[in-house]
């Protein structure tokens, strides 16, 4: 078993030599003539108008966090899937105990307006 | 060590897997172009060779040796690097996907697939939400305000319905009992999946659309609204990194729907005992099926506005979601 992570690891290594193959060869083979106008920021053809790093919405942000709270709670119901079977009914009782709690997260962050997009 | 075994078997699966992903990645440019144009009474390339099927080729070629413009102001080194880690992280996705019987080739015993992990599925999920890093980084770094936006999109809708993604696997975990792929396909020996979780199945195929910016869902790079989203900068081979990333994108993610809800490489119910290389033949059949499935999508529904889209994922797919999970987990339990 430990043998096929070292496999995958192979693979992870010849997978990424891909896109450095691609990138050097398209380096060696381009031209390479820039002037000031190419080099432009391209955006929609204008000229580009005041800073682009700058704050953003934030509801983006709002998203993020629940997004936190449901992918740490998906992570916990993957081991209790797979022990599904040996554990039986306390099981089906735990999850509707722990999905109920979350549920009434998700219902708050509702309520609270969280998931508007305004 | 034996180096036969655990060195050149692997590096040769490996090689070969990449090699397919990347002509499958490249040919499915072709065939979105010719069967979209199908769907719209059009021809589709049709000038590069029988069929437009040089087409991929010549499209490399192009961009290969077209000049490649760094805008002035990009953060140059996340700017390059990020096309890469997007087309990185797909391949390296298909890893634990089996796509055939062990096979006896050569002389060698040979498990079709590259790595046979106890927490495959989690690897699936893990790895595949590593290629937003590739489009949020890409559209941060070029200092452009559509691309910002774009990434910004990607970053939320990736996150909305990675959730979704996973949770709809959690009722086929429980039904499995496991998180291997190939004990998951072994699970579908005489019913696909998809017979016993038509529904997850409904939420997973909507969830990994939205996850690989297909459309109706590739609001980050939306023509008409943000010039070409997160890759407005790119250009030449950096471009074609992106592009092949997305199209190689929809090759994984279809290997993934046949793997874990269409039964993989094993024949339905009734017919079984065939030579091992049909499982293949079967798998790679059942790909293209999604695949069309996919462009038939895109040929036919319009994109869904960004609110609309972020609403449906947290007000109705994820309390489906839910549902469906606990239903499932009802059904084991009493039955």
């Amino acid at each position: 078993m430990l043998s096929d992570y070292n496999f995958i690891g192979i693979f992870v290594v010849v997978a990424l030599i891909f896109p450095f193959i691609a990138l050097g060869l398209a380096y060696l083979l381009r031209p390479k003539k820039p002037n000031p106008v190419k080099t432009e920021t391209y955006e929609c053809g204008l000229e580009t108008i005041g800073e682009t790093w700058v704050r953003f919405r934030a509801q983006y942000y709002i998203y993020a966090l629940v997004f936190v709270v449901f992918d740490i709670e998906a992570a916990f119901l993957f081991p209790w899937a797979v022990a599904y079977d040996q554990v039986g009914l306390w099981a089906l009782a735990e999850a509707f105990l722990f999905l109920g709690i979350l549920t009434v997260g998700l219902v708050y962050a509702w309520r609270k307006g969280a998931l508007r997009w305004q | 060590m034996d180096w036969v075994a655990d060195f050149w078997i692997p590096l040769i699966k490996a090689v070969v897997v990449v090699l397919v992903l990347l002509l499958g990645g490249a040919y499915m440019t072709w065939g979105e172009r010719k069967i979209c144009a199908r769907f719209q009474v059009r021809y589709g390339p049709n000038r590069a060779g029988p069929f437009g099927i040089l087409q991929p080729l010549a499209d490399a070629v192009k961009a290969i040796f077209k000049e490649e413009i760094v805008p002035n102001h990009v953060d140059k080194i996340i700017y390059v690097m990020a096309p890469g880690i997007s087309f990185a992280a797909v391949l390296i996705t298909f890893a634990v996907i089996p796509f055939g019987p062990e096979v006896d080739l050569f002389g060698q015993r040979v498990g079709l697939w590259v790595g046979d992990i106890e927490v495959g599925l989690l690897f699936l999920l893990a790895i595949a939400a590593l290629g937003s890093y590739g489009i949020v980084l890409g559209g941060w770094s070029s200092n452009n305000k559509y691309s910002l936006l774009g990434a910004l999109r990607a970053a939320a809708q990736m996150i909305s319905y990675e959730l979704i993604l996973g949770i709809s696997l959690l009722a086929v975990v429980l039904l499995a009992g496991s998180l291997n792929l190939r004990e998951i396909v072994d699970f579908q020996g005489t019913w696909p999946l998809l017979v016993l979780q038509p529904l997850g199945f409904l939420i997973f195929l909507i969830a990994i659309l939205a996850e690989s910016n297909r459309s109706p869902f590739d609001l980050p790079e939306t023509e008409n609204e943000l010039v070409s989203g997160f890759m407005t900068e790119y250009g030449g081979i950096k471009f074609a990194l992106y592009f092949i990333a997305e199209y190689t994108a929809m090759v994984v993610n279809s290997a993934i729907v046949v793997t874990i809800f269409l039964g993989g490489w094993k024949w339905p119910a009734l017919i079984s005992d065939l030579h091992p290389l049909a499982g293949v033949g079967l798998f790679l059949a059942k790909v293209l099926f999604v695949l069309f499935l996919y462009v038939w999508i895109r040929a036919s529904i319009p994109r869904v506005r960004f609110d609309k889209f972020m609403r449906f994922s947290w007000k109705f797919m994820l309390p489906l979601a839910f549902v469906n999970l606990l239903a499932t987990a009802a059904v084991v339990a009493f039955l």
